[in-house]
């Protein structure tokens, strides 16, 4: 077997582009590639992605792998993952990267299972050792509790990397590459699953992994009522509204607007926790963020410890007065 | 049907009394608080329990760990499970992902034919999230992760699997695999019929040998360097004032002096 060498990422696309997931994994995964002094190869795969190659080159890679079938539209397990491991047998790499996305989480360890290699999901570090040249990878466990570093002896050292982890670079049309076509061989016949349909849930506003500004609610909301207060501050401070799990399981808001390990992960300029407790799981999700301020009616609540400001006290009492001084401030 | 289900540390225990050993990398249970089932796990059989509900059917519960408490454990049976099987053994004991879903294949492999295995999307203690997949892969059957609904239509399971901006609908054929998140729905509770029901229905215990697994051949394929808290070191500054509403007016005035807003 040939010696595994390189750093290969998979650069899923979005509405026809590359995902910010996937320019994020290109700049982190450039940063590995020159530590060991290796190659970093994309992989972009769909239907219709062809063109997508250049973009790969200018974002860092070295080499790019395009897998082009109309099989590949949407993401199915039984598509994906034999196409992987096509590509990462013919690429023999050192280390295998994806994001933690729907793709990423799925694919890793169905494919690590497949190949006998080690796999770290949801990584917020990645960092070659010195002396071994392995990848040290960092994840939170025990929602977030704790962190736990792992290294694997068996290559390819696979992983899934956290989103907003690793930074883009910028575009540089000037980089030069190699683009190999793939064919993805798929047998029809051997493909258990069926893609019936994408439901959209249209978030009205600004996207929350998007925004600048995130102003949540938690189970201290009481209910969706509680959310118009939020809303409206939102308006002002034209922000993104999240939630912590609990609105979300009760039916107050959509699921889609879930922060947290499971949920989201954000990392803007300005996160407001109101009513929120700061369990470790949502933690996961905001910590990220540069300024934090907590609402809430509990001085020993645990958000206060990553908070920057807090005010404690009752959200009802609180928040009309602080969205009328914002507007005031802003106008 | 068959259920994997994990008893592990109370995940929604005060932060307050995490601990971990850094000497051992081993989380240090807290004291007093009592193991529970994965949540997801809870949500695994109740994605069971609808299906056995709408159309029938048997379910069969497997719990691997050690010490396992039984009334724990137990709960998947008032629930509503038909038969529990427990894999405890110490030569099994804390196994990474990818020797856990070596054991659990070894096991469903005992016990025989199946439709579909439902498993949490990970277990809320190492959070990895490898296991349903990799049982899938060992048993080489077809599998769909992070399920917000699943119904039995035609012979074949159609998901919803959960997305960013929204969900996907997935056919697949039986026998599969299904991972399952908490959009699914609270998972019920044991009643009381349920409880007493409980008592009456088989639990086998059964050792590595049992199923049949070497645990010497099993290697994990990662090794756990090391397991840490990071402090926060971070301090908060909080807004004061005569009134709540003078200080919530302050948060503001001092969002602006730090020019956040
Ligand atoms: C495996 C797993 C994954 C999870 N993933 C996530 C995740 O991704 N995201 C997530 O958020 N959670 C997640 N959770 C749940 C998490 O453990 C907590 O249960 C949840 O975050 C608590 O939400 P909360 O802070 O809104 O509610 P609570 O903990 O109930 O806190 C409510 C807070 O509101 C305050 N409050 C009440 N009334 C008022 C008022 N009138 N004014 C001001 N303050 C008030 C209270 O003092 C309290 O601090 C997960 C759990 C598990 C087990």
């Amino acid at each position: 077997m040939a010696e595994n060498k390189g750093v290969v990422i998979l650069a899923e696309t979005l509405d026809g582009k590359l995902s910010p997931a996937a320019l994020e994994l290109l700049g982190g995964g450039r940063g590995l590639a020159d530590e060991l002094g290796e190659e970093l190869s994309a992989v972009i795969m769909g239907s219709g992605i062809a063109g997508l190659a250049q973009d790969a080159i200018a974002y860092g890679a070295d080499r790019v792998y395009t897998v082009d079938d109309p099989l590949l539209k949407d993401y199915q397990t039984e598509t994906y993952v034999p196409v992987m491991e096509k590509v990462v047998k013919e690429a023999s790499p050192n280390i295998v990267l994806m994001g933690q996305t729907a793709i990423g989480r799925d694919l890793v360890p169905r494919l690590a299972f497949r190949l006998e290699a080690g796999a770290s999901m949801d990584c917020i570090r990645l960092e070659i050792d010195p002396e071994t040249k392995l990848l040290k990878q960092t994840r939170a466990v025990y929602g977030g509790n704790a962190l736990a570093t792992y290294v694997s002896e068996v290559k390819p050292q696979m992983a899934t990397v956290r989103a907003k982890v690793m930074d883009a670079l910028p575009r540089d049309d000037s980089r030069k590459g190699e683009v190999v076509t793939i064919d993805a061989g798929l047998d029809p016949s051997k493909i258990r699953t069926k893609f019936i349909e994408k439901v959209k849930e249209e978030v009205v506003g600004i996207k929350l992994e998007d925004a600048d500004v995130v102003v949540s609610g938690g189970r201290g909301m009481g209910d969706a009522e509680g959310f118009k207060e939020l809303e409206k501050l939102a308006g002002v401070l034209r922000a993104a509204v999240g939630s912590s799990r609990p609105p979300c399981d009760q039916g107050w808001v959509p699921a889609s607007m879930q922060v947290g390990l499971t949920g989201k992960i954000v990392s803007p300029t300005l996160y407001i926790a109101v009513g929120i407790s700061g369990a470790a799981q949502h933690i996961s999700g905001m910590s990220g963020s540069k300024n934090i301020v907590a609402i809430n009616k509990d001085a020993e609540a645990n958000i206060f410890k990553v908070a920057h400001y807090g005010v404690v006290g009752d959200w009802k009492k609180i928040l009309p007065p602080f969205t009328e001084k914002v507007k005031e401030l802003l106008g | 049907m068959i259920v994997c289900a994990k008893q592990i540390q109370d995940p929604e225990a005060p932060p307050a009394t995490f601990k971990v050993d850094p000497a051992a990398n081993k989380v240090i249970p807290p004291a007093g608080v009592e193991p529970v089932i994965s949540p997801f796990d809870e949500q695994a059989e109740e994605a069971a329990l609808r299906i056995k509900d709408a159309q029938g059917g048997t379910i069969k519960v497997i719990s691997m760990g050690l010490e396992m408490k039984r009334t724990v454990v137990l709960k998947s049976l008032s629930m509503g499970a038909d038969e529990l099987y427990l894999i405890e053994d110490p030569a099994l004991a804390g196994l990474a992902s990818f020797s856990t879903a070596y054991a659990l294949a070894a096991a469903i492999k005992k016990i025989g034919e199946f439709d579909v295995i439902f498993c949490g999307r990970q277990a809320a203690d190492w959070d990895a999230g490898q296991v349903g997949s990799g049982i899938a892969e060992i048993l080489g059957i077809p599998s769909v992760t992070v399920a917000k609904k699943v119904d039995a239509v035609d012979g074949r399971i159609r998901v919803e699997r959960v997305v960013a901006d929204g969900y996907e609908v997935i056919e697949v054929e039986t026998p599969c695999l299904i991972t399952v998140s908490n959009e699914l729905g609270e998972p019920r509770y044991p009643t009381m019929k349920g409880i007493m029901a409980a008592k009456k229905k088989p639990t086998t215990v059964w050792s590595a040998q049992d199923i049949g697994v070497d645990p010497s051949k099993l290697q994990a394929r990662t090794k756990l360097l090391k397991l840490f808290v990071e402090e926060r070191v971070g301090k908060c500054e909080m807004m004061e004032g005569e009134t709540i509403e003078e200080a919530a007016a302050n948060l503001a005035l001092r969002l602006r002096e730090v020019k956040v807003i």
